[in-house]
């Protein structure tokens, strides 16, 4: 799995890619948290269009991302969700907590 | 339900493992000729129950998680995955929505969604001695097949 990010106005979005596990999710969490002490970012986007696998492992990692910013006074989100990673986040309940876009860019 | 298929496989409880387990689940299941939604939850709830044994039953050392996958008559596949690791004290508890003794990477979902994604989930633990998960899903037929 890759973690790409770009920073533009106080909004970082992180670009999630492949596959999402257990296994992956320890260091994607690593990388995420340099990024955030890095930008002190105001809103946080997660955008999963190139996430093609996901298991509850990366409903931990949305939640945890989504504490992150509340720590520093931010929001997070979810774009671009679908196929399997998105059943995983319907099934988990997740959206009660965290806004789930699932709307492709165009 | 007769047994059409099988394949028996075992490697050591690393997560670096939790991959080629679902990848291999997915092969399987392949033959049955599943839509591509069924193979998601496939790999879904084989990546669940073989993180579980990885991250929970083996705590110390590193066991041997095995992954059986049945083809059954009436389009159905079976997945066992067996540990004989330290075992689940309260089975009830352990399958409760966000209840999780794992680490910050664990949301304590795995057999909320392992139960949403199959059609059947059978869970069996002994403390000391191991705990087997079930699981059933029912490949359904394609519209014009």
């Amino acid at each position: 799995m890759k973690v790409l990010s770009s920073y533009e106005d106080g909004r970082l979005t992180l670009y999630f890619q492949g596959e999402l596990d257990h296994h992956e999710a320890a260091a994607a969490l690593r990388r995420i948290g340099r990024t955030m002490d890095d930008y002190m970012p105001r809103d946080c986007v997660i955008d999963m269009e190139g996430l093609t696998f996901m298991d509850s492992s990366g409903i931990a990692l949305i939640l945890k991302v989504s504490r992150l910013m509340s720590e520093i006074g931010g929001r997070a989100w979810v774009e671009n969700a679908k196929n399997q990673p998105l059943k995983v986040i319907d099934a988990s309940g997740i959206d009660r907590m965290i806004k789930i876009s699932t709307a492709v860019k165009q | 339900m007769k047994q059409l298929n099988y394949i028996k496989l075992e490697f050591p409880a690393r997560s670096v493992n939790e991959g080629f387990a679902r990848a291999a689940a997915a092969a399987f299941a392949a033959q049955m000729d599943p839509t591509m939604e069924e193979l998601g939850d496939i790999k879904t709830a084989v990546s669940e129950a073989v993180t579980n044994a990885i991250v929970h039953a083996y705590p110390d050392t590193v066991g041997v998680v095995q992954l059986r996958l049945r083809a059954l008559e009436g389009d159905t596949l079976e997945i066992l995955v067996r540990d004989r690791g330290r075992g689940i004290p309260d089975v009830k508890k352990a399958m409760e929505p966000m209840y999780s003794t794992g680490g910050e990477e664990r949301s304590g979902m795995g057999f909320t969604i392992m139960g949403s994604f199959m059609d059947g989930l059978k869970v069996r633990s002994a403390v000391g001695r191991g705990t087997s998960v079930t699981m059933r899903k029912r490949i359904r037929a394609k519209a014009g097949a």
